[in-house]
C-alpha cells in the first residue's frame, strides 16, 4: 500500500483515511487551496490552512472546517500531516504527509517567487513529490513581479492619457488581489466585478489589508467610470457587461499571454504574462529542492515535464487528475466561465 | 489655408512621438520590433494605422523601403535554413531536441519559439543599441554563400545583442513571411498619410517588380518616377459578396453579368514587347504558364488585361485542382501542357495603347476588350462571356447551372463602373452559389498555428462506409473561438492515440462540412478530393450514426464532380 494512492475520487491516503483535493465527495478532505478545481463541494469535513477557510466558506458554504497553521504538526489516524506555504494564492499550501519515516508532499498549485501576498514557497524535503506542471515547458519564463506590475501600471497610465478605462482581466482569487496592489500604486479609482468584490470583501473581513475598491453595479455612473481601472474575471470579457466602460482597453493577466497567438486569439489590447503558477525554471527548482527520488506530475504538460525529469536522473511519472479544469489551468479556461 | 495649421500640428505630434517613443530602442530593428508588436496586438484599425504612420515618421529611409517590401509579401535572402536555426537554438539553450519540438507545437510559430527559448541576455526594459533593419538584411545576403560556421557565429552573436521582441522579428526575417494582421491596404493608407501621394498611386507604385535592396524610398514614392517599370501591374479591383436580393440592384440593363470562375485572378501585361503575367497575390507567374508566351505576338503593345488564369479545353474550364498541380511544379512538362492547357479568360481592359483606361466606364472597356480579343483564334485567350438575361429571376435560374458551367456563380458589374483599387462596395458584386454540404464525424485532431497555437483546431473528418469510418477531408476553419475551445477540450479528454502531433479522437462530434466542388482523386482513400472545405456548423443535434456515407459522397461526385483527365 502506497502512502498516497491515485484513485477515481482523487489523491487518497489509505493509512490516514483522508483525501487531498478530492474531486468527488469523501469523508475527510484536505484542501491545498480554495480554487474550485481543488476545493470541491460535498465532502463531510474539510481541513485547510487558516487563510483558506473564509474563501472556502464563501464558495462551498457552511461545512465542518478544521484549520491549521503552516508548519503545525497534526496527526490523522497515526499519519503525520503538516501544511507549508505554496505561494500560489492566499492560503495555498503544500501538504506534507509522513508515515513510518516515509514522506510525501502534495504541492497543489505553486509558484516559487514571492508575490507579497500568497506567502513564500517553502521547499519541503521528501521521498515523493507530487507536482503540478501547468507551465511545464521552457517557453514559459516569467518576468519578475515588480517588472510585470510596472508594465501594467504603464499601460494604465497610457490609457488614462488617451481617456480610456483600463479593464484588467484577472482570476478572482489570486491574480485579482495581486494586481490590485499594483493598480493602487497609480490610481485610487478602482472598480471591480461582483465576483471579485465578493472575494475581496471576504478577505477584508478576515483581516487582509487590501486596496479600497468599488463594486460595479447597474447604478454605477458613466462619469465615475471614466479613466478608472476595472478588474473583472475572464467570464466577463467579451460580455455585454463590458459595454458600460466604453471607451476602454482590455488587458489580460495570464501566463498564457506569454505566447502571441493566445493574446491574438483572445483579441485583447494587452496581454501580461503574469501567473500564479511556477514557470519552467520554477518547477525544476522546486522539484530539485525537495530532494525527492520519485516525482509524480499532475495537470499541465505532465508528459513533457516528466520525460525531462526522467532524462535528468529524477524518476518521474504522469498522473491523470481532474485538476486544471478551471481557473488559470488550461488555455481553454481562458474562454470558459470562471464562477 | 489650413495647411499651415496642419503642418504645425503634425510637427507637434512628431515631437510628441519622439518623446514617447520607447526608450529601449533608438531606432533600427528595435523600432521595427515595436511596430510588429503593436500591429500584432492591436485590435483597432486606427491604432494600427497610427503605429504605421509613426513608424514611417521615425524610421531610417532604407528601413522603410524594407518594411514596405516585407509587408507586401517580399522576402529577404534566405541566409540560413530552419534546421540550422533550430540546431543553434538547441545548442545555445542546451535543451533536448524533443523538448524544442514540444515547445514549437505549443507556440505554433518557429521564430517565436526560438525567441521564447533563448536565454535572456538583454531585457526588453534595458536601454540598448539596435542596428538598422537593413543592416541585417544586407548581412543575410553577404553570408548566404559563406561557411556554416560564419553563419552560425553571426546568428548567435546577433541573438546575444537583442531583446526578446527583436529576436522574434529577426527570426521572422530569416524564416519567412510576416503575417501580422496588417493588410496592404492599411499600409498604403499609412503611406498616403505620410506622403502627399494618393492611396491608389501608392498601391500601384509598390506593386510589381521592384527590388528593395536597390530601390530608395525616394524612387519608390517620389512624385514623378524617373524609371519606367514595364512589368508593373495595376492593383486589382475586388468585389464584395452580394448580401441581398439582386432585384435590389434595380434595372438589369445597368448591369453586366459574367460567370465567376474558379481559377487564379490574373493580369496579363504586354509592354515594351515583353509579356508579364501577375497573380492577384502579386506574384510574377509568367514562367509558370508557357502557353501564354504566344500572347506576346498577339496582343498590341501597351495592353493590360484583367482576367482568370484557368485550365480549360474547348472553352470549358477544368477543375481547380488541376491548376494547382501545374502551379506546384518547377518545370512544366509537355504532358502537363497537353493535359491541363491554361487559358486566360479575359474580362477587363486596364490599359490600351499605353493609356490607363481604368477611369473609363466598364461598357467602354468591354467594347475595346472585345475588339482586341475577338479576332484572335488561339485557344490560349478567350473572352469571358457576358451572360444575357432579361430579368433577375431568369438570372437566378441560370445561376443554378453554375456548376455545370464550371463556375461558382456570377459576377455582377455595373456597366458604368470605373476600375477601382482594392475591395470597394457598390459597383461590383459576386453572387456565389450555395456550397455543397455533408455531415461527418471528427476522427483526428492536430494543433493549429499562429493565433490557434496550442489548441486542437485542425481536424480530419470521416463518413461512414458500413461499419467503417473513411477519412475524406481536413478542415481548419468555420468555428467560433469559443467552439474551437470547446472542441479542443473534447479532444484533450477523448484522445485515443497519439501519432506525433496528431491525436486520434473518439468519433463522437458531428460537423457539417461545406465545400465548393468535388473531384475524383486516387490519392485519397475516399476516392474524392474536395475544393475549399470548411466547417459549416457543429451538428450538436446529430449522433455519429446519423452522418453521411461514402455512397453519398460518390453520388455527389457523379452529379457535381469533375473527373480529372487521364
Amino acid at each position: 500500500m502506497a502512502l498516497i494512492e491515485f484513485t477515481d475520487k482523487g489523491l487518497c491516503c489509505p493509512q490516514g483515511k483522508f483525501y487531498i483535493d478530492p474531486w468527488k465527495p469523501v469523508d475527510k478532505a484536505l484542501i491545498t487551496h480554495a480554487h474550485s478545481d481543488h476545493a470541491r463541494w460535498g465532502s463531510k469535513s474539510y481541513l485547510c490552512h487558516t487563510y483558506s477557510k473564509p474563501i472556502l466558506q464563501l464558495r462551498l458554504g457552511d461545512n465542518p472546517y478544521q484549520t491549521v497553521e503552516w508548519n503545525e504538526n497534526i496527526s490523522i489516524n497515526g499519519v503525520k500531516v503538516s501544511f507549508h506555504p505554496a505561494g500560489h494564492v492566499i492560503g495555498s499550501s503544500q501538504i506534507r504527509v509522513e508515515y513510518n519515516g516515509e514522506v510525501w508532499v502534495v504541492s497543489g498549485d505553486y509558484k516559487v517567487v514571492d508575490d507579497g501576498i500568497s506567502g513564500q514557497f517553502e521547499p519541503v524535503p521528501c521521498n515523493t513529490f507530487i507536482t503540478e506542471s501547468t507551465f511545464g515547458l521552457p517557453i514559459y519564463k516569467w518576468k519578475l513581479p515588480e517588472q510585470i506590475n510596472k508594465d501594467i501600471q504603464n499601460w494604465i497610465l497610457k490609457n488614462q492619457e488617451e481617456g480610456r478605462t483600463s479593464v484588467i482581466i484577472a482570476y478572482s482569487l489570486g491574480k485579482a488581489q495581486r494586481v490590485l496592489k499594483a493598480i493602487a500604486e497609480v490610481t485610487q479609482n478602482i472598480f471591480v466585478h461582483g465576483a471579485i468584490y465578493n472575494i475581496h470583501a471576504t478577505l477584508m473581513q478576515a483581516g487582509w489589508n487590501l486596496p479600497a475598491v468599488k463594486r460595479v453595479t447597474n447604478e454605477t455612473k458613466k462619469e465615475e467610470l471614466a479613466g478608472s481601472v476595472v478588474v473583472a474575471p475572464p467570464s466577463a470579457d467579451g460580455s455585454s457587461w463590458m459595454k458600460r466602460f466604453t471607451p476602454y482597453s482590455v488587458g489580460v493577466c495570464s501566463g498564457w499571454m506569454q505566447v502571441r497567438g493566445n493574446a491574438r486569439r483572445r483579441n485583447v489590447d494587452a496581454g501580461f504574462a503574469m501567473s500564479d503558477h511556477a514557470d519552467w525554471a520554477g518547477l525544476l527548482q522546486a522539484v530539485k529542492a525537495t530532494g525527492a527520488d520519485k516525482v509524480f506530475v499532475t495537470h499541465g504538460f505532465q508528459a513533457q515535464f516528466s520525460r525531462f525529469l526522467n532524462e535528468n536522473g529524477i524518476e518521474a511519472a504522469e498522473v491523470k487528475t481532474e485538476y486544471g479544469n478551471d481557473e488559470e489551468e488550461g488555455p481553454t479556461a481562458l474562454t470558459a466561465a470562471e464562477e | 489655408m489650413n495647411k499651415n495649421i496642419d503642418d504645425i500640428e503634425n510637427l507637434i505630434q512628431l515631437e510628441h512621438l519622439r518623446d514617447s517613443a520607447p526608450p529601449t530602442n533608438g531606432g533600427g530593428l528595435g523600432l521595427f520590433a515595436n511596430l510588429v508588436k503593436v500591429l500584432g496586438s492591436s485590435t483597432k484599425t486606427n491604432d494600427k494605422l497610427e503605429a504605421l504612420v509613426n513608424y514611417f515618421a521615425l524610421a531610417d529611409n532604407k528601413d522603410k523601403v524594407w518594411v514596405i517590401a516585407l509587408f507586401s509579401g517580399r522576402k529577404p535572402k534566405r541566409a540560413v535554413n530552419t534546421t540550422q536555426l533550430i540546431t543553434w537554438c538547441i545548442e545555445v539553450t542546451d535543451l533536448p531536441g524533443w523538448l524544442f519540438g514540444e515547445s514549437y507545437h505549443t507556440v505554433g510559430d518557429l521564430a517565436e519559439t526560438i525567441a521564447l527559448l533563448l536565454p535572456e541576455t538583454i531585457s526588453s526594459e534595458q536601454q540598448h543599441e539596435s542596428k538598422p533593419l537593413y543592416f541585417y538584411i544586407e548581412k543575410f545576403k553577404q553570408i548566404e554563400k559563406q561557411d556554416e560556421s560564419v553563419k552560425r557565429k553571426f546568428i548567435i552573436e546577433s541573438w546575444e545583442q537583442m531583446d526578446q521582441n527583436e529576436r522574434f522579428v529577426f527570426n521572422k526575417l530569416i524564416t519567412g513571411a510576416f503575417r501580422i494582421g496588417v493588410s496592404q491596404k492599411m499600409m498604403v493608407n499609412a503611406l498616403a498619410k505620410f506622403t502627399s501621394l494618393e492611396a491608389s498611386v501608392i498601391a500601384h507604385r509598390i506593386s510589381g517588380n521592384w527590388d528593395p535592396s536597390t530601390t530608395t524610398f525616394g524612387e519608390l514614392l517620389n512624385e514623378n518616377p524617373a524609371i519606367t517599370d514595364y512589368s508593373k501591374p495595376y492593383p486589382f479591383y475586388l468585389a464584395y459578396a452580394l448580401d441581398e436580393e439582386p432585384a435590389n440592384l434595380g434595372d438589369p440593363d445597368n448591369w453586366q453579368v459574367e460567370w465567376k470562375w474558379d481559377g487564379i485572378r490574373g493580369q496579363v501585361i504586354k509592354r515594351n514587347n515583353q509579356l508579364f503575367v501577375w497573380s492577384r497575390g502579386e506574384e510574377l507567374m509568367t514562367e509558370k504558364f508557357p502557353e501564354y508566351s504566344c500572347l506576346k505576338d498577339l496582343l498590341p503593345d501597351g495592353t493590360v488585361l484583367d482576367g482568370e488564369i484557368i485550365p480549360s479545353i474547348d472553352k470549358k474550364p477544368l477543375p481547380f485542382a488541376l491548376l494547382q498541380t501545374r502551379i506546384g511544379r518547377k518545370n512544366v512538362t509537355k504532358k502537363n501542357l497537353q493535359e491541363t492547357p491554361i487559358t486566360f479568360f479575359a474580362y477587363d481592359l486596364l490599359e490600351y495603347n499605353y493609356e490607363d483606361w481604368r477611369n473609363k466606364p466598364l461598357s467602354e472597356r468591354r467594347k475595346q476588350l472585345e475588339a482586341i480579343i475577338r479576332p484572335l483564334t488561339t485557344p490560349t485567350i478567350i473572352l469571358s462571356p457576358v451572360i444575357s438575361f432579361s430579368d433577375w429571376n431568369e438570372l437566378a435560374e441560370l445561376r443554378q447551372t453554375s456548376r455545370e458551367n464550371g463556375a461558382e456563380g456570377f459576377m455582377i458589374k455595373r456597366k458604368s463602373s470605373l476600375y477601382q483599387v482594392g475591395r470597394k462596395t457598390g459597383d461590383w458584386w459576386k453572387w456565389k452559389i450555395d456550397p455543397l454540404v455533408i455531415d461527418c464525424v471528427m476522427i483526428y485532431a492536430e494543433k493549429g498555428s499562429g493565433r490557434r497555437s496550442n489548441l486542437y483546431t485542425a481536424y480530419t473528418f470521416a463518413v461512414k462506409d458500413g461499419e467503417k469510418l473513411i477519412p475524406f477531408t481536413r478542415a481548419y476553419s468555420g468555428l467560433t473561438d469559443k467552439e474551437f475551445a470547446e472542441v479542443d477540450s473534447f479532444v484533450k479528454r477523448n484522445s485515443l492515440e497519439k501519432f506525433g502531433p496528431v491525436r486520434t479522437v473518439k468519433p463522437e462530434l458531428v460537423f457539417e462540412i461545406a465545400f465548393e466542388g468535388i473531384a475524383a482523386s486516387n490519392r485519397h482513400k475516399s476516392g474524392v478530393a474536395l475544393r475549399f472545405p470548411r466547417i459549416n456548423r457543429w451538428r450538436k443535434d446529430k449522433k455519429p450514426d446519423e452522418i453521411n456515407t461514402l455512397e453519398d459522397l460518390k453520388k455527389m461526385l457523379e452529379v457535381y464532380g469533375t473527373k480529372p483527365q487521364s
